[in-house]
């Protein structure tokens, strides 16, 4: 911090150089700004930050296979997965020292289930030889023992997913997240019928621009009346728009279902006036459209909102202008307001568009089978199949999505400026 | 300050009203009529007798299998005793996640002497699995439908007859169960079901049996759906356990019929956490040992229509508690009912379960 | 759409009369399936449609059975009570951070600023669905899965970044001049924090708070994953409820929950009336 222009330099009062004392003073404000900042950033590092990323470390992490079968791995090493035989003698010796140990520590199962995730069939190879190894002769040879337990221990392919999958970490959870797997010949798709990841991410994107597009199209008409409207006025219908915006997600998903469903209200009142027959009552729920339907009734507020606090901005003197120099209604509001309020629209549909890819609870009350999105089947994943490397890894990829949809929200409103009501 | 008369607020809120001395065991199980019965059968007069021991009530079967592996993740296992279906247990014992038992030091014996592994028998499905009940997955039916004119459903095959039974159908959204009776109504025999369901035309086969039927299908996740839906008219023939069928016609007096063909028995029972620290266990083995002997086991089917899973408790089925009906001619087991039934085959499952399941979910989505 | 000039054509006169009823049919859209709920709770049957009684207004054909349920069953007062214990002390924790940290982000020289509100808001836009997966493998391994303070600890870093829009978005209109005149006539930066800031701001605190609270007392993916039977919460026995054995006494609770929604959108308008007053942005 040595100034050259020796006699130009500025001082303080105590005769400190002002350029010294000035960059002290900022960095002072910078650490009391970090200081205020940082406790809350750490919270939030700890409890939210570290989830996210130890759930994307979930997502590659192998390590079971070589923990519990730490010899065989070894051994595994020197076989060639494309050679078209089993392994000799040696892989079996390290595979019935490592299964004694595994049976003793009660591991073995676990390693089975892992693996069937994989391949069909290991997780009861894996408990059937758990319960024979006992009964081996302590002499070998092995190799025949093993396939006499079970004769998956001589074919190629039991071998091929254990070489596969011996490595700390595998990309097999993302490919399975991609409808693809690892096979002999490389990465492969699989079989058409049992394709469902890449279908559900589509429907998801499917879904999610339907209700999008549904938000905008009521929206629109709503923010405009809202901004074009005296103050008085507005504030009081504002409330019919913040009113569900404030109602629990759970209340109005069941609204939905009390509406939408077979004997709901909404069937009731058309069989009663005779629109439909009884027997012709109308199938809303549990499919897409009671998903779009109820999804659309809970987002649309996060359209209305930011589309009106653009259209406040806008001076009605343009519309005006327009008008009196020979426009009609339509031109004037196509060619002169509706330019003006696209980057409400962008706010809107980005907002509206990442909350609905995301969403969870109301997909699985009213979505039935065809109106769920990948969320559901995270969830799956996580609680009922058990296979929590899968669902880390199409958390992960929908992660990504958002994202990258949250840097083009960023682009358009930026995030200092997100409002709430 | 706040923060703390909070907190306090909110524990003593949480505790009020149970004793300070007593011992909590933690007990898992499905809520509704099925934990209330086993309320009334055996941790009442188990509490009656050990008063010093406070039972609380966890309604998360339905998660176990996960709730366990991440408290075992965590170190700090907070359940004592979990109810769970019996392909659950073999899992959480593959897992390791669930205790393995000795059934004759750990269950009581018959009290004509009969050892516990033999009394139970073959439904001894996995080393960790204590069973309590059998019940089955079968279907309910209505029997006020005007389209069926006058005709009733009798025949398993009958699900997949949409001429003669119009209407919707109701179906678990899982692969288990629905691809056995589609084989079966596609002519596959019996004792040859697994064997075809191996197969990828085996697969093949039973989908396109569920595909003719697909369109006129509600899909359901919990077992109180299907009641819901034949009560509200909404399907008029559907899958479920037949104890909730038994509550809707017999508690609540709906027009529906049970349909016993191919009735799908499964076994439900107990299983201890792993890794329980030694006063717990000894807590809970000593109301294992009580709450599965002859007569408790007996006892439940008082409240609630599964058979029990001894042999010798069967005799002593008497009427339902509140209804005062014979209990015996509404078991799963009774020989009336089980003419023709169709056990499930755990190990194939847990084999399978996984890559029938993606496939099923594709079939589902397209 | 101010009034109608009086030389508008008819077409014009159509389309804003049409354009009303458009409008008027969305707002029906937006509201009615809250209101239908509130008379089909006093259904005096276990329907979930309106009966001929209540159609003609019979009094028999209302009660109040299901709020009685609500009142007198176990499971849901346990929720309630959870629901109470989980929800004031998550919006203690995320506006008591949430605050200071708007404040730190609100000083004129902040480093990295962009990348850090990016992390404060993540919480926000990340999918509930991923943020509960994440947090129930990861608080898993720390052992927090399953107890009161992993649930109230998750809702809190869920409602942070509410505070953090609502208060920044007053600090915004703050003018600096009014620390730098406290700080001068002696008051150290402290007393001028509670004296001269905190009044001014308070609002937006207050606003965030309620953002926080209703978070945390709607929030049911992050509880279902990890929450154990006794964090079981209020929209978690919804949830279940909706899913499985549908009873009335839902409706009655989502009455009741419109009811709460009701009072704190009341105190949020009051609240920013009285901001917009206090810092003279709008006419009052």
């Amino acid at each position: 911090m040595s100034d050259t222009h020796a006699g130009e330099v500025l001082t303080t009062q105590d005769g400190k150089p002002l350029k010294v004392a000035l960059a002290k003073a900022l960095r002072r404000e910078k650490l009391r700004a970090l200081a205020l900042i940082a406790p809350l950033l750490i919270f939030v590092l700890l409890t939210f930050v570290a989830p996210i990323v130890d759930m994307l470390f979930r997502s590659v992490e192998n390590g079971i296979v070589e923990e519990t079968l730490p010899k065989t791995v070894v051994a595994l090493q020197e076989w060639d997965p494309t050679s078209g035989t089993v392994p000799d003698e040696a892989v079996f010796v390290a595979l019935y020292d490592d299964m004694a140990v595994a049976v003793e520590e009660k591991t073995h199962t676990r390693l089975g289930s892992r693996l069937n995730y994989e391949a069909s069939g290991i997780s009861s190879l894996f408990r059937k030889t758990g319960r024979g190894i006992k009964r081996m002769d302590e002499a070998g040879p092995f190799k025949e023992q093993f396939i006499d337990l079970d004769k998956d221990w001589g074919t190629v392919e039991t071998w091929q997913v254990l070489k596969r999958f011996s490595p700390r970490y595998t990309p097999g959870y993302f490919l399975n997240a991609f409808d693809a797997q690892q096979t002999a010949n490389g990465i492969e798709l699989k079989p058409e019928d049992e394709r469902i990841y890449m279908y559900l991410f589509g429907r998801t994107l499917f879904l999610s621009v339907a209700i999008t597009v549904s938000c905008l199209l009521l929206g629109y008409p709503i923010a405009y009346l809202l901004s074009a409207l005296p103050l008085r006025s507005s504030n009081l219908l504002m409330i019919l728009v913040l009113l569900p915006f404030w109602t629990s997600l759970l209340v109005r998903t069941s609204a939905w279902k009390v509406l939408l469903q077979q004997q709901g209200v909404i069937n009731d009142f058309l069989v009663w006036t005779g629109i439909i027959s009884d027997a012709g009552r109308l199938v809303m729920i549990n499919n897409q459209t009671g998903t779009i339907i109820a999804m659309t009734h809970i987002l649309l507020p996060f359209m209305i909102l930011p589309l009106y606090s653009v259209m406040k901005t806008i001076s009605p003197s343009y519309v005006r202008a327009a008008k009196s120099l020979g426009a009609n209604d339509w031109t004037a509001f196509w060619r002169v307001y509706f330019p003006q309020t696209i980057p409400g629209i962008g706010a809107g549909a980005v907002l509206v568009f990442i909350l609905s890819i995301g969403y969870y609870i109301t997909p699985e009350l009213v979505g039935g089978t065809s109106g769920i999105f990948i969320s559901n089947r995270i969830a799956y994943h996580i609680s009922s199949s058990l296979n929590w490397g899968l669902g880390a890894a199409l958390g992960t990829l929908l992660l990504v999505a958002v994202l990258v949809l949250f840097v083009v929200y960023d682009k358009i409103v930026g995030i200092d400026n997100v409002k709430l009501g | 300050m706040k923060l703390k008369t909070v907190i306090l607020a909110g524990t003593a809120l949480a505790f009020a009203g149970s004793t300070a001395m007593a011992k909590d065991m933690t007990i898992v199980s499905w809520g509704g009529a099925y934990q209330a019965s086993q309320k009334a059968a055996y941790a009442d007069p188990y509490v009656a007798e050990n008063p010093d021991i406070n039972v609380i009530w966890d309604e998360s079967s339905n998660e176990a299998v996960a709730k366990l592996r991440a408290m075992n993740e965590a170190g700090n296992i907070t359940w004592d005793l979990v109810d769970v279906v019996a392909s659950d247990a073999i899992r959480l014992c593959d897992e390791g996640l669930a205790l393995e038992i000795d059934p004759d030091t750990d269950l009581a014996d018959a009290p004509d002497g009969t050892k516990a592994s033999e009394d139970f028998g073959d439904l001894l499905v996995s080393e960790c699995f204590i069973p309590q009940i059998v019940y089955s997955t079968t279907f309910g039916y209505r029997s006020d439908v005007a389209e069926w004119n006058g005709k009733e459903p009798d025949d398993i095959c009958d699900v997949f007859d949409l001429e003669t039974f119009p209407g919707k159908r109701s179906l678990e959204k899982r692969p288990i169960n629905n691809m056995e009776w589609a084989l079966l109504c596609d002519g596959v025999p019996k004792e040859e079901v697994y064997n075809v369901l191996e197969t990828e035309e085996g697969q093949d086969r039973a989908f396109k049996k569920l595909d003719s039927i697909k369109d006129n299908v509600v899909w359901w996740s919990a077992g109180a759906e299907t009641p819901q839906l034949l009560a509200d008219k909404e399907v008029v023939i559907g899958s479920t356990y037949n104890g909730r069928l038994f509550s809707l016609i017999e508690e609540q007096d709906q027009p529906v019929k049970m349909l016993w063909d191919a009735q799908v028995f499964d076994l439900d029972g107990w299983i201890i956490p792993a890794g329980l620290p030694e006063d717990r266990l000894a807590m809970v083995k000593d109301f294992v040992k009580y709450a599965t002997d002859t007569q408790r086991l007996a006892d439940q089917a008082k409240y609630i229509s599964y058979g029990p899973a001894r042999k010798s408790s069967a005799p002593l089925v008497g009427k339902h508690a509140d209804l005062g009906i014979e209990m015996a001619p509404h078991m799963p087991t009774d020989p009336n009912n089980a003419k023709n039934t169709f056990l499930y085959n755990y190990e194939w499952w847990a084999d399978y379960r996984d890559d029938i399941d993606a496939k099923f979910q594709a079939w589902l989505a397209q | 759409m101010s009034a109608l000039p009086p030389y508008a054509s008819p077409l014009q006169i159509t389309w804003y009369y049409m354009f009303r009823v458009i409008c008027g049919l969305i707002f029906f859209f937006l509201i009615f399936p809250i209101l239908v709920i509130l008379p089909l709770s006093f259904n005096a049957e276990n329907f979930f449609t309106f009966t001929k009684e209540m159609l003609a207004l019979d009094p028999a054909g209302y009660s109040f059975k299901h709020y009685q349920d609500f009142f007198t069953n176990p499971d849901w007062q346990q929720a309630l009570t959870n629901s109470v214990l989980i929800a004031p002390v998550a919006t203690i924790l995320a506006t008591g951070f949430g605050t200071l940290a708007a404040i730190g982000l609100s000083q004129s020289h902040v480093p990295y600023k962009s990348a850090i509100m990016a992390v404060l808001i993540s919480p926000m836009i990340v999918p509930l669905i991923i943020s509960a997966a994440g947090m129930y493998f990861f608080y898993s391994r720390i052992g927090l899965q399953g107890t009161y303070w992993g649930v109230v600890l998750a809702h809190a870093a869920l409602g942070t970044p509410f505070v953090i829009i609502t208060v920044t978005a007053t600090l915004v209109g703050f003018d600096r001049s009014l620390v730098r005149a406290s700080a001068s006539l002696g008051a150290n930066p402290v007393t001028t924090f509670f004296k001269v800031q905190m009044p001014l701001i308070i609002p937006g605190v207050v606003s965030g708070a309620l953002f926080a609270f209703i978070t945390s007392f709607d929030e049911v993916v992050v509880v279902l994953f990890l929450g154990s039977a006794g964090q079981k919460t209020l929209p978690w026995q919804m949830f279940t409820g909706l899913r499985e054995q549908i009873s009335p006494t839902i409706l009655a609770v989502a009455s009741l929950m419109v009811a709460i929604s009701i009072c704190l959108l009341t105190v949020l308008e009051l609240l920013r009336r009285r901001s917009e007053r206090l810092r003279g942005l709008s006419p009052g």
